[in-house]
């Protein structure tokens, strides 16, 4: 393992693997979710985090150039004077870094009106496998050839290790303001994300929280969420402030004839920051009524979220698991979190075989494996539930492509056998 | 549109067929923009399904044949109060071949380039296979982004059949303005004037796009204007500049301004001895080797992009 401090040091420490033929692991803070950053095979882990410095700050023409060990919530807060800030926003950014973001193309809440890393990314430096550095993108709104930029972001080191990332940078809304409207079944919330969609209105941020988040979350932070609550959305609206109080008008329109309960519009911005702490403290809410959680990360269309949470509830009772749901209703990013004792015998096959039901009902209802925590280790094996082989032997293609020595984070993303007649050298070690 | 989903299987079937065996193969879309990079060499000539496959206005998606023309997905989306902002010079490109060229409109400022909004691609490969890429929701990091190595990709990675797009609604009001001052923006702002409709493309038989990084344009456009006989839309803020010339070697000169300001210049119709793209491509090891690996012979739009797929061996 090593600890480089420049880019010229990640390059130094890609060549001596090259040299020894072995594998190398790129990692940030460790916060990722599916195992992408998860040493397997023995190789040499390059850890980012002493990568720290922002580089560079253009306001105008919106941009930041920053290593990869800088922190999401950071480099918002380096900006905040500019009247600026970073818009991905995973729940995780005030300890995940930037390079980690982008290797698994990082989403957030305010992704939704947003979009996700990949929007946010001009120009990425890489080590390549060879440790040769190279720029993929640039600053120019196109450039020649392939969108290899577009290729790398996501790829979650097995394409190479951004030691330098120029990164959008938005302007402040001048109006944002946010709402929280609870309800006594989570059709009704449902219904209202859809016909907020459907009254041509994207808010930056649609947040649902189940009745049990809902409990833990308030027990937790005292946000002064509704703990009877059958389910509640957070609705963050922003823009000019005419347009930002027209949708206002409309959401809370929306919500009572959908039926919800209440309508919160919160008044100013300590309201709003107390509103949004709950959010963003679910997760560690949860410790308060079990030890261990597994969190997963699903996306189906909009229009079948009732079904699938019904599902998803379903699948819990019969494996016997508490579950909870709070997600990016708006994208339709379900983050099914199974809470569990793990000294409890028995309880991980249970954890896994309710995890695997789950996914599969997100498939089989249209959606995809991950809408932003990437497929690492955890999801690897579960590919072929949406790629066939010819389309994951195109994707292996263009992995190998960049590095065709295969030693680039290797065993992740892909599913064994992705390559048809596996054109790929196996290194001395890595154990593919 | 006419077309059942069984004629569009055989369509698929056929033009499989057609790719697997070919030596040399041109996928044709509304030949708008066919001569944009380098123009194609000889090749059978082969075209994707046309036709809105699905589309549901609360998913704010629609999945379209590739051949479908820009201005049918206009329409069908327009009776839903959506608009996906392709906004092609002409609306009888096709969906298709928007994506291979790579045009992001001119409302790219606030809505962004056409590569975030392709959801999921299905093309054809070198060898016939039809294969899909990307995923069907707004939000999707599910294994490689296929879809944003074929935004742009000139025909060179596979016979685009079908794209699914992120579509929007349609705002409730929106205008042109115009306003001749340039230079304050204040002063520009205070002039500003409701116009009926958005700035015409530069007209010329030989035309180019420069992309170069935004700020410069303070500095290019004057320098551009010294270019006899060059006229010019430039994309505020983005950093996209229209060039259109009646001389070809007008449209060298802007190349060589675009060059000057850190920028570069796509040749994108006439100008038939001009390089497309004025150099060799960044990072050519990699892209040789995406061809390698895709298109070990180089049938697919032999010509198009500059320097030949790297010998089959590659690929093992």
């Amino acid at each position: 393992m090593c600890f480089p401090s420049t880019g010229a040091d990640v390059a130094a420490a890609v060549r001596i693997a090259a040299d020894h033929d072995r594998p190398f692991v790129a990692r940030g803070s460790g916060t990722g979710l599916a195992g992408g950053a998860t040493p397997v095979g023995d190789p040499l882990v390059i850890v980012t985090t002493h990568l720290t410095r922002i580089l560079e700050v253009d306001a105008d023409d919106g941009y930041a150039w920053v290593e990869p060990g800088v922190l999401n919530l950071d480099l918002s807060r380096a900006v905040h004077h500019l009247g600026l800030h970073y818009a991905p926003d995973p729940s995780s950014q005030q300890a995940c870094t930037i390079g980690g973001n982008v290797a698994t193309n990082a989403g957030g809440p305010h992704c939704l009106a947003s979009g996700v890393t990949a929007m946010h990314v001009f120009a990425v430096e890489v080590v390549l496998a060879d440790g040769s550095i190279t720029m993929l993108g640039g600053l120019e709104p196109d450039q020649a050839g392939y969108d290899l930029r577009g290729c790398f972001v996501g790829s979650e080191g097995t394409m190479g290790i951004a030691t330098r990332i120029a990164v959008r940078l938005l302007p402040d809304p001048p109006a944002v303001r946010t709402l929280l409207l609870d309800f006594t079944s989570i059709e009704a919330a449902a219904a209202t994300v859809s016909a907020i969609i459907a009254d041509g209105i994207v808010p930056a941020a649609l947040e649902m929280m189940d009745a049990e988040i809902t409990r833990a979350v308030e027990d937790f932070v005292g946000a002064g969420y509704p703990r009877d609550a059958a389910a509640v959305l957070l609705v963050e609206l922003d823009g000019l402030p005419a347009g930002v109080a027209a949708q206002v008008a409309s959401v809370e329109r929306i919500g009572i004839e959908q039926g919800a309960r209440t309508v919160r519009v919160a008044a100013d911005d300590a309201e709003r920051a107390l509103l949004w702490k709950g959010r963003k403290s679910a997760f560690g809410a949860i410790s308060r009524i079990a030890p261990d959680y597994y969190l997963h990360d699903a996306v189906v269309p909009r229009t079948r979220l009732v079904d699938v949470l019904q599902r998803v509830y379903e699948i819990a009772a019969e494996y016997d698991l508490t579950m909870m749901n709070v997600f990016h209703a708006g994208d339709g990013n379900l983050h099914p979190l199974i809470v569990f004792d793990q000294r409890e015998p028995g309880i991980w096959e249970r954890v896994h075989a309710a995890g695997d039901a789950i996914l599969r009902t997100c498939v089989d209802a249209g959606g995809v494996l991950s809408g932003e925590h990437g497929i690492g280790l955890e999801k690897r094996e579960a590919m072929p539930m949406v790629f066939t082989a010819d389309d994951l032997d195109v994707q292996a293609r263009l992995r190998d492509a960049f590095d065709p020595s295969g030693r680039a984070n290797p065993r992740k993303i892909l599913p064994r056998g992705s390559r048809c007649g596996e054109l790929q050298r196996v290194p001395e070690g890595a154990w593919v | 549109m006419g077309v059942t989903a069984a004629q569009v299987l055989d369509q698929l079937d056929e033009l499989r067929a057609t790719v697997a065996t070919a030596d040399a193969v041109l996928p044709v879309g509304g030949r708008t923009h066919w001569e944009v990079g380098n123009p194609p060499t000889t090749g059978v000539e082969v075209r994707a399904p046309s036709g809105i496959v699905a589309y549901d206005p609360a998913e704010l998606t629609v999945t379209v044949g590739a051949g479908t023309a820009v201005g049918d997905l206009a329409g069908a989306l327009g009776e839903a109060g959506q608009e996906c902002p392709l906004d092609p010079r002409a609306p009888a490109a096709t969906v298709g071949g928007v994506v291979a060229a790579g045009l992001s409109g001119p409302r790219r400022l606030r809505y962004g380039p056409l590569r975030d909004r392709v959801l999921e691609v299905r093309f054809v490969t070198a060898d016939g296979r039809l294969v899909k890429g990307g995923g069907p929701t707004v939000k999707n990091v599910t294994g490689y982004d296929v879809p944003r190595l074929l935004v742009g990709s000139l025909g060179t990675v596979g016979v685009i059949t079908e794209v699914k797009l992120r579509c929007q609604p349609r705002p409730r009001v929106a205008r042109w303005f115009e306003t001749a001052d340039d230079a304050d923006s204040e002063a520009a702002a205070a002039g500003l004037q409701p116009v009926d409709d958005a700035p015409p493309w530069p007209a010329g038989a030989h035309r180019g796009r420069i992309s170069v990084q935004p700020s410069r344009l303070r500095d290019l456009a004057p320098a551009l204007d010294d270019v006899h006989g060059v006229l010019w839309l430039a994309e505020v803020g983005v950093g996209t500049v229209h060039v259109a010339a009646d001389d070809p070697a007008d449209l060298v000169a802007a190349r060589a301004v675009a060059t000057e300001h850190g920028g570069w210049l796509l040749r994108e119709a006439g100008a038939s001895g001009v390089d497309g793209f004025g150099g060799p491509l960044p990072n050519l090891a990699i892209v040789e080797r995406i061809r390698a690996a895709l298109d070990p012979t180089g049938k697919l739009s032999p010509g198009r992009l500059p320097g030949a797929p790297a010998p089959a061996a590659a690929a093992g």
